[in-house]
């Protein structure tokens, strides 16, 4: 499956399969779960705690202010009941707060962004908008104080075998155009690039976008890769891309933008492409928070002990320990391994073969890279080997041959040089 | 809560290429096959037992040293056995068997496992053995010496000592399709230059091994000879003599290339191999040793880690020292 040049001069590449026409000719909705759970960044909760408590009605659609600020909040993607509120620790150790909903069987729809919000305007989308299904940092994009020249609006998919955008795309009529629309009231800029694989270009609009045609293959797909490709130039490693002028949202979020101002209702669906243990994707509709056993038992897959679940695609996802983890707005993927095809890493030293350093489409060095997170000399390695440069592809873990879970010790890093920024920086 | 299904969390990426240290290993291993296969024919039944007596003597080194440190068992990873196969490749077929049992010793523990194993050590640990053979017990590896007693129908002096002590005059023995086939003395893996190259030529097309190495290496080999050639053709021997004898066509494909002790980035992988074959003529040609290759590969070993500091600046990276 990996493709690389016999001299070596050119990166190699996982070509991922283009979505098979027509084979599913619309997205198949998951029924509404029993209990959804809405995962809250600790970070964002004020000093006074959460505001919602155990017990509170909610509706379907219905602002949640979560802390002391106006801009922190959640949407409750179902009609119910608060029924639970826990600490959970995600990814990287990331603290966050759970709330559960027990949902209703009937949707009553909140009515605030209909009345108050349903003008495409900076403030509103910012006010109901800030997170949209595929772009969980959305009002990166519309924050003021970032100088945002061009947004790139990606019809491709991140990860191998995921379509999920490229299905949305497929089978869009007319949300896209809208959303570019609407995304240029909110966010006036001077470019708007929409890129899209070689078989969609017919589905882009035909005026107010430029379109850039990608090759759809692994890492290519990953959005640092995909703006330095349009801007013809890297956007500095450090730093957000929203930072160096450039937004990013995938064409779900642009498409649900649209949608959300047309009909003037709150978007509370994900769209995710289950890939099931013979690697063929489903693409379904679920509600935000739905947990994974929900949508594997209307898909009737069997995830069985010892076996591996998936949060994103194969190369990059997330694993994840329990059926009860929920679809958040960033899941672009459910991928479930079977366990004969789970491969250990091991802890062999780096044996200095350099099929890391061929595959990284950053140039990064990374076979002294890892021989410096191996001890924990974080600084140095961010310093002295480029650790931001990476790209978070995992090209190098998939190539190496002493199967070093290089791509866990660079995160890893990266995580521990940013705590040590952090805590320099509220020393100081 | 026993009765509850685990799922195996760990990081991405969830796939692998499915390549191995062991299948690497296993794959060199078939590419000297050739070579060995011929020199056991060639020099007979003391040649299978240094053989055969080499990698089992370099497995069970490593094994108690795995022992001794308290580590897991590494044999299983196939680089043991490589460095005694390879071992076994430069010695005389007429070795004693002390020789070898020093010489994996010296490989494996001197060359490999004190500098913390597979991967870590500097230089290519049948290289490191072999030097310290030729610098304490000079005539052990005197293949003129060694290989008194053999009749082989050919010109049986080794044609790099042949060279150094008789000028270029004595290249007339060695017609350069008979080092190619085989016909010369040697180590029991060196002398047959056909199957060294077919071996090489494999890993280079499985992509075990790097072609900039080892062509760069036979690039600089031959210039440098043809330079001194052309300088002083009574004295010299001609660029393709020096290519298919002595441990040049093994050095190429099979020592140099080795993973820890050689350069990763493009550029440093040429310089590397450069210098190697620029060294080992000069070694031959002018210094005191008759095969350069062991020297030059363990100097330019050293070199590796400020070659390799010749690399692309990474992606969004800034430019240093700026």
């Amino acid at each position: 499956m990996i493709k690389r040049s016999f001299f070596g001069l050119a990166k190699p590449k996982l070509k991922t399969p283009a979505v098979a026409v027509g084979r599913q000719s619309d997205i198949k909705a998951i029924p509404l779960p029993q209990k959804v759970t809405l995962l809250l960044k600790s970070d964002e909760i004020g000093e006074g705690g959460l505001l919602i408590q155990i017990g509170d009605k909610v509706r379907t659609g219905q602002r949640l202010r979560i802390g002391d600020e106006d801009r922190t909040y959640c949407i409750s993607p179902v009609t119910g009941t608060v029924c639970s509120i826990a600490r959970h620790t995600g990814y990287l150790g990331r603290s966050f707060r759970s709330i559960t909903i027990e949902a209703t069987e009937e949707d009553q729809w909140d009515q605030e962004f209909g009345t108050e919000g349903g003008t495409p305007s900076q403030d509103n989308a910012l006010r109901f908008l800030g997170s949209l299904p595929g772009a969980p940092e959305f009002k990166n994009l519309l924050d003021p104080r970032f100088p945002i020249k061009i947004v790139v609006i990606s019809g491709m998919d991140r990860d191998l075998l995921v379509e999920t955008n490229r299905h949305l795309l497929r089978t869009d009529r007319g949300d896209l155009k809208q959303g570019i629309e609407v995304l240029k009231k909110i966010r006036p800029v001077g470019r708007v690039v929409l890129a899209v694989p070689s078989d969609l270009v017919a589905k882009a609009p035909q005026s107010g976008v430029e379109v850039k045609v990608m090759d759809i293959a692994y890492p290519y797909t990953l959005p640092r890769l995909m703006v330095e490709k349009i801007l013809g130039e890297a956007v500095p490693a450090t730093g957000k891309l929203e930072e160096a002028g450039v937004g990013f949202v995938s064409a779900e979020a642009v498409m649900a933008l649209g949608k959300a101002f047309r009909d003037r209702v709150m978007p509370v669906e994900k769209v995710l492409t289950v890939i099931g243990k013979d690697e063929s994707p489903t693409v379904v509709r679920v509600r935000v928070g739905t947990p994974v056993r929900d949508v594997l038992e209307s898909l009737n897959i069997e995830a069985g002990h010892g076996d591996r679940i998936v949060f994103g695609g194969p190369m990059a996802g997330q694993a994840v320990y329990s059926l009860d983890a929920p679809v958040g707005v960033d899941t672009d993927a459910l991928m479930i391994q079977d366990t004969t095809e789970v491969i250990p890493w091991a802890d062999t030293h780096c044996v200095n073969c350099g099929e890391c350093v061929r595959a990284c489409p950053a140039d990064v060095p990374v076979n002294m890279l890892v021989r410096f997170l191996e001890n924990g000399l974080f600084e140095e390695a961010a310093e002295r080997y480029d650790l931001f440069s990476c790209v978070e592809c995992g090209l190098c873990s998939y190539v190496c041959i002493a199967r070093i879970p290089i791509f866990q010790y660079i995160m890893l890093g990266k995580y521990e040089c940013n705590r040590m920024n952090q805590a320099e920086e509220s020393h100081a | 809560m026993l009765s509850q299904k685990l799922f195996v969390g760990s990081h991405a990426p969830y796939w692998h290429n499915r390549s191995s240290i062991t299948e690497k290993n296993c794959h060199i291993m078939i590419a000297c096959l050739p070579a060995v296969i011929f020199g056991i024919f060639q020099f007979g039944v003391p040649a299978l037992r240094v053989v055969l007596f080499s990698v089992s003597c370099a497995m069970i080194w490593e094994f108690l040293m795995n022992l001794a440190m308290k580590r897991p068992a590494t044999i299983g990873d196939g680089n043991a056995a490589l460095i005694g196969l390879l071992f076994a490749m430069l010695l005389p077929a007429a070795i004693p068997w002390w020789g070898v049992v020093v010489g994996t010793l010296l490989a494996i523990i001197v060359g490999k496992q004190i500098w913390g194993g597979i991967g870590c050590n500097p230089f290519h640990p049948s290289l490191v053995a072999l030097a310290i053979i030729m610098l304490s017990w000079k005539g052990m590896l005197d293949f003129d010496e060694a290989l008194v007693n053999y009749d082989f129908g050919f010109a049986a002096a080794y044609p790099l000592a042949a060279v150094k002590y008789f000028g270029s005059s004595a290249v007339e023995n060695y017609p350069l399709s008979g080092l190619l086939m085989g016909r010369q003395v040697g180590g029991i893996g060196v002398t047959f230059g056909l199957g060294l190259i077919i071996g090489g030529l494999y890993l280079i097309i499985r992509g075990f091994i790097r072609w900039e190495i080892s062509l760069s290496f036979l690039v600089g080999i031959f210039f440098t000879a043809l330079f001194f050639n052309y300088a002083n053709p009574e004295n010299y021997a001609a660029p393709m003599f020096h290519i298919l004898s002595g441990y040049t066509l093994i050095g190429a494909f099979f020592l140099l290339t080795e993973d820890s002790s050689s350069p990763v980035n493009f550029l440093p992988m040429l310089i590397y191999g450069l210098l190697a074959g620029v060294l080992t003529v000069l070694i031959r040609n002018i210094g005191f040793f008759v095969d350069g290759v062991v020297f030059a590969v363990l100097l330019l070993n050293v070199a590796n880690p400020l070659l390799d500091k010749i690399r692309p600046k990474a992606m969004g990276g800034e430019i240093e020292n700026a």
